[in-house]
This record gives structure tokens, sequence and C-alpha cells, in this order.
């Protein structure tokens, strides 16, 4: 579904990623660990397409189609979702008109007509029973004056509505206290199915413990520097990186 | 007065000296004012000699006034001589024939905009007899009206059919001499539009300029008169959001709303005069003095406006609270794009006891654009407890456009509670980028965050000016971003 090849990419004139290789197939769930600065947003940015970074080389095809030819929202309606690891505050704009807009933008794409406001009411009232938000939060701005865990979930309601075929969850599930995370585990885990791929970025076992990845990746100074299975991450949780470091290094 | 076809005679001659030859001409008188002219103007429209004596003393007192310079605004000095003081509506001849003939940009403007066909046409200025819709809704509601005693006319038609309420009225809120342009508009107003609802009476719908007959061409020096007496109210809408053209660059209008005691008024404006090109050429300058008098106890003004248009803004619709108790109020969202220049703002002055007023303010600047708000609270000595809430907000779309914020305060009174609240925001690529990355364009984007930001304002409006005037603001900021 996503083959990343040699993909080297800066901010600012600094090189972050320097040549990944990564490939997720349809129906699996792959988690990114990786320390501090490593690259790991960086990698989720690009993939979503955000203009403040710059791709030197390097291909990424999603679909068979290559994806740094799309704008940003063509990304999103072809199915890709990027839950940010610091979602911005829209103030004045409702959370629940956001919402409507990008369901609709997505029907539109696909040839679908908007969908009638009752539908999606009730849509996204269902959507945050399963993952226990206050329905109040839908009719505040977006993300305006929500607590980080608020965030969270919000960016996890947007998800469950847009159903993405490919869905890159930036630390997701930093901060959040352990109902918010069960929550977050179940709308992650509600929407595996065999043609999506989830990619969790994570620092913590925590979240897969609930959602099971069937590939670990270690990134590294902008490389992959090991992969394994869910196996890889309790490993980590013990030793640390400086580990994966040397074994990479040595 | 009758008029005097001497005087007339000698203006048309004058005329062809500058060698305006057409039978168009003939409807226009040629530039420059004197009180030749304005006897002229107040000929051709038969009006009754108090009028004329009106027009005559406010001509006096402009010849010795100065254009005002304070505003934060630009533009090269405007020649008074140069411009024609008279110009009668446009004759069908000269108009277009049907909507084929019109500025195809035009029509995709109101094609955007949604504007229902029959509309397009009035708005494009095709011949009236081409224009077959409003005249059978603008009769119906004339007599829904005046069963309810409520006089909704032109200015021209009110001085001659109810000449003692203009009489009693006309300048008393705003004096001629109180500005330079209000001062040019007492001396040459063309037409306009004259309201009167009765004691106790509520307007049964809003009042539209829509259904004003001769609404098309008030001309560039418009003048509006609204009496609610005691106990009444009335919801008046102005203007259009379609986009106006009109040859004329100067517009200096003169609105004065008295509401008696008990009485609201509800005044709500869409202005849409054409800003000029993309780099600011040929836009229309608005310089307008609009003014509400809260006259009696208890009585309310609201002034609520959303400003597209003009290349220049000079506007600040104010509210005289001398009842006791008495409200007002001014919501205002003011857009300027390219290098459009918009200096508004309100006067809130509280003279009567127990007075509030509310301010709120969106300014949103976008291209080349600067955007002023300019706000004065005046609390007298008598005012016991006066309040006041002024809520300013700015939003900046790109680095190029600026806001600026001029809050005068002149508290006399100690009890006064007056409050203020400014914000700048700007439209960040990170939002643009979250929006983008849900699957919206960036234009939607931008939309949506402009809407949310004039939200407070646009719920005062009537409902479906509301929608019309979300419309227009998505096409005035059309590019604004990238
Ligand atoms: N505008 C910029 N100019 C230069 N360097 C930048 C810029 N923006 C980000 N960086 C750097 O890029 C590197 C990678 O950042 P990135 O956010 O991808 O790390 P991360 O792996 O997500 O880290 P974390 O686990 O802390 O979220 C960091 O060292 C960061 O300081
Ligand atoms: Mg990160």
């Amino acid at each position: 579904m996503l083959e990343i090849k040699n993909l080297k990419a800066s901010i600012g004139g600094t090189e972050i990623l320097r040549g990944l290789s990564l490939n997720v197939g349809a129906g699996e769930i792959h988690a990114i660990m990786g320390p501090n600065g490593s690259g790991k947003s960086t990698l989720a940015q690009v993939i979503a397409g955000h203009a403040d970074y710059e791709v030197l080389a390097g291909t990424v095809t999603y679909m068979g189609k290559n994806l740094l030819d799309l704008e940003p929202e063509e990304r999103a309606r072809e199915g890709i979702f990027l839950g940010f690891q610091y979602p911005v505050e829209i103030p004045g704009v409702n959370n629940a008109y956001l919402l409507k807009a990008a369901v609709n933008a997505k029907r539109k794409h696909q040839g679908l007509p908007e969908i009638d406001a009752f539908e999606f009411l009730k849509l996204a009232k269902e959507k945050m029973a399963l993952l226990d938000m206050d329905p109040k939060l839908l009719n505040r701005g977006v993300n305006e004056g929500f607590s980080g865990g608020e965030k969270k979930r919000n960016e996890i309601l947007q998800m469950a509505m847009l159903e993405p075929k490919l869905a890159i969850l930036d630390e997701t599930d930093s901060g959040l206290d352990i109902d918010a995370l069960r929550a977050v585990a179940k709308g992650v885990n509600a929407l595996r199915s065999p043609d999506r791929a989830i990619v969790l970025v994570t620092h913590y076992q925590r979240l897969l413990g609930y959602v099971e990845p069937d590939r670990v990746h270690v990134l590294s100074q902008g490389k992959i520097a090991r992969s394994g299975d869910k196996t890889l991450a309790l490993q980590l949780e013990e030793k640390g990186y400086d580990w994966v470091r040397e074994a990479a290094n040595g | 007065m009758a008029p005097d076809p001497d005087n007339i005679e000698s203006l048309v001659s004058r005329r062809y000296e500058h060698g305006f030859v057409t039978d168009i001409a003939a409807d226009t008188m040629p530039p420059g004012l004197d009180e030749d002219v304005v006897r002229a103007i107040s000929a051709r429209k038969n009006e009754p000699e108090f009028m004329l004596e009106w027009r005559l003393r406010a001509y006096r007192q402009w010849r010795d006034m100065q254009e005002p310079a304070w505003a934060h605004v630009h533009y090269p000095p405007i020649d008074f001589e140069a411009i024609s003081y008279f110009s009668a509506p446009m004759s069908d001849d000269d108009r277009p024939k049907s909507l084929d003939e019109v500025d195809p940009k035009l029509l995709e403007t109101y094609d955007k905009l949604g504007i229902p066909l029959h509309e397009r046409a009035r708005l494009a200025g095709v011949a009236v007899d081409a224009v077959f819709d409003s005249v059978s809704v603008a009769t119906t509601f004339k007599e829904k009206l005046s069963e309810a005693g409520i006089i909704f006319c032109p200015f021209s038609e009110a001085v001659e059919n109810h000449p003692e309420l203009v009489k009693k009225y006309l300048g008393t809120v705003v004096p001629q001499r109180d500005n330079f342009y209000a001062a040019l508009n007492s001396a040459v107003f063309s037409d306009g539009s004259f309201v009167y609802v009765p004691k106790g009476v509520r307007c049964p719908m809003e009042l539209s300029t829509y259904f004003r007959i001769n609404a098309a061409n008030t001309g560039q020096f418009e003048r509006t008169l609204i009496i609610a007496d005691e106990g009444s109210y009335v919801s008046y809408l102005e203007g259009c959001t379609a986009p106006m053209r009109d040859e004329n660059q100067l517009h200096a209008a003169v609105v004065e709303l008295v509401a008696l005691d008990n009485a609201e008024i509800k005044y709500s404006t869409v202005q849409n005069w054409y800003p000029g090109d993309e780099n600011g050429k040929g836009g229309i300058y608005n310089f307008v003095t609009k003014r509400g008098d809260c006259r009696g106890a208890n009585s309310k003004i609201s002034w609520t406006q959303v400003e597209t248009g003009s290349a220049i803004t000079w506007k600040y619709p104010s509210c005289i609270l001398r009842g006791d108790n008495s409200v007002g109020e001014f919501y205002s969202v003011a857009v300027a794009n390219n290098y459009q220049q918009a200096d508004t703002g309100t006067k809130m002055i509280h003279i009567g006891r127990n007075t509030s007023s509310t301010i709120v303010s969106k300014g949103i600047s976008a291209g080349h654009a600067q955007n002023a708000y300019r706000g004065l609270v005046r609390v007298m000595p008598q005012a016991d407890g006066a309040r006041n809430h002024t809520q300013c907000d700015s939003l900046l779309i790109g680095k190029k456009c600026g806001a600026h914020t001029f809050p005068y305060m002149e508290i006399r009174n100690p009890g006064a509670k007056v409050e203020h609240e400014a914000t700048t925001s700007k439209i960040s690529a990170n939002q643009l980028f979250y929006c983008r990355q849900r699957g919206l364009s960036e234009e939607d984007a931008v939309n949506m965050i402009v809407n949310g930001f004039c939200k407070e304002v646009f719920k005062e409006l009537p409902m479906e000016f509301a929608v019309e005037a979300q419309a227009l603001l998505n096409v005035s900021l059309e590019g604004a971003v990238g």
C-alpha cells in the first residue's frame, strides 16, 4: 500500500530523513519508535505533504501512485489520514463544522452526495460514544481550549469518521490517561481491516499492548535502524535506544 | 419654490461649452458646485422652498469646511470641481438590453453568490422593462405596509407628501455641518429612503431597499431618514451582496435614525461597492455618515454591517444614547483585500442614565490592504450607570496587509463600566495544513476560518442576509492566500 524508497527530506536546510525505506502492506499495523528528534514526525509530515519539508531524493508510492505529486488535500481525499502530534487550534471554527466539511470533501471525491445533516450527527454521536468523548466537544471551536487528551481523542474521532485507508498516528497515545488510551486503542482496532493500514508512531509499549503491531521499526538519525516483530518493542522498553544505535553502528 | 427655468437653461448651455452634445448628457449637470447648481438640483426635484433653503444653508457651510485628513486612508486629492452633482437615472437606451450584453465576469460573480436569475438582470442594470419580476412583489409589499400605517418611500416622495415629518427630523441627528461629507451631502443629496413607523407598530417585515421603487438610482449622495415612533420596531436592510458598479467614484451618504420612547431600530448593511481591480484602480470612495439617536427612554438602535467593497471606506455608524436606559449596538465585519483601505468603527455617546452599548468589530485584512478600527466611547458626566463592552478582533491573511486599532475613550462619569478587549490573529500555515490534511482545499479552509471569525456578527443579520454575506466574504477573499 505504501512504499518508501531511499527518502531524503530536509527542513530549514537541515537534512532530517537520510535515506529511509519502508513498506507497509494492506491490512498491516506498523509501529515506528525511536529517540526524540530522530525524524518520526518529519516522516509523517512528508507523507501528508507539509510544504515546509523539502524532499531531496527517493520515492513514495501510495496505492500505485506517486504520492509526492499530490497536494495535501488530494492525499487526504485518497485516504491518507495523519493524527497530529500537536493538533492545531482553530478558534471560532465549530468542531462539527470542520468534521462535516472533511467528510463531505471525501464523499465528493468519491462521487457521493453530501452527507445529510441528521445522518452526520447520528454518526458522529455514535463514534463519540465509542471513544467515550463528551458530545459537547462537537460544538466547541476546533481543539480550542481542549485538554491534551481531548485533542488526541478528537484526532481519533476524525479518523473514525473519515475511515482512511492509511492512518498515521503521531504519538496519539502520548499524554493519555488509562481510559483515554483504551478509547484510542478501541478506535484504532475498529478501523483495522484487510484493506487498511495503520502506522503508529509511539514511544511506549503501552499502546502496543492494546493494538498489536505486525512490524516494529526503530528510526534513528533519519533512517530505519532496525525492524522486527512485536517483541522488538519489548526489547526496546528493556534496553533503551543505545542498544539499537550500538547494534546499527557495530 | 417652482423650478427656475432660466437657471436650468443657463446650466444646460454651460454644458455645451464642455462639449457635451448628446441627449444622454442632457440629464447630467456640468461638473462643479456653486449655489446655482444647488438651486438647479432642488428645482429638478420640484422641491418646496424649505428644502431649497436647507440645501443652500448646507452648501454655504460646506464651502468653508476642509476635507478631513485624520483617517488612516490615502488617496489622491479629490477635485470637487470636477464632479457632476446631478445625474438622472441612466436612460433605458444606454442600458444593456439583456444579460447577454452584460460583462461575463460580473455574471460569473453573481453565479458564485447564488443570486437568482431575475435578480441578476436588475443588479446588472438591464433596462427596467426587461426586469419582469419585482413589480408585483413590491406592490403587495406596499399594501401590507400602508395597512400598518408605515411610510416607506423614496426620500423625494417624502419631501412632497410628508413635508412636516421631513422638516421635523431632517438634520436633527446629523447636523449639516457635522463633517465635510455630511455637509456636502446635505447640499446636493440625490435621493434615498424615508421610513416612518407610527406609535406602537411593529413593522411586519424587513424593509429592504430592494423593495423601494426606484431603488436602482439613488445616485452618489444618498440620504436616508428612519423614524421609529414610540413603542415601534423596524428592521431595515440596506445594500445588497452583489457587486455594484457605479460610474461615480465618490459616494457620500448620510443616514439618520431616530428612535423615540421604547422604540427599536435594527439597521443592517451589506456593502459591496466595486473595490477596484487587483491593483486598486477604479474603485469607489465611500465616505458615509451614519448616526442613530436613541432619543427616547428605553429605546434601542443596533447597527450591523458587512463591508467588503469600495476602494476606500470611511464610515462610523454611531449611537447617541440620549434616552434613559437606551441601548446602542454595533456589529461589524470589514474586509479589505488587495489595495482596499477601510477606516471604520463606531461612536457610542452615553448621555442618559443606565445606557449601555456593545461594540463587536471584526476586521479582516488580506493582500496589501489596510484595515483600521476607530471607535469612540464617550460617557457624559450625567450618564450614571453607563456600560460599554467593546470587542475588537483583527484577522490577517498573508504578510503584506495591516490592521490598526484606535480605541478612544472619554469617560467623564466615574461610575461608568467600560471594557475593551482586542485581539489580532493570523491564519497560520499550520491551521491551513491541518484543514487540508482533512481534505479541504486551501480556499475552503480560509473561508471556514474567516466565517468562524465573523460568526458573532453574522448571527445578528437577518437569516437570508447572513447566508448571502457569508458567500460574499468567500468571494471577496478569493485568492487571498497563495
Ligand atoms: N524548522 C526546522 N529547522 C531545523 N530543524 C528542524 C526544524 N523543524 C524540526 N527540526 C528538527 O528536525 C528533527 C526531527 O524532528 P521530528 O519532529 O521529526 O522528531 P521526532 O522523531 O518526531 O521527535 P519526538 O519524538 O520528540 O516527537 C529535530 O531535531 C528537530 O529539531
Ligand atoms: Mg514527533
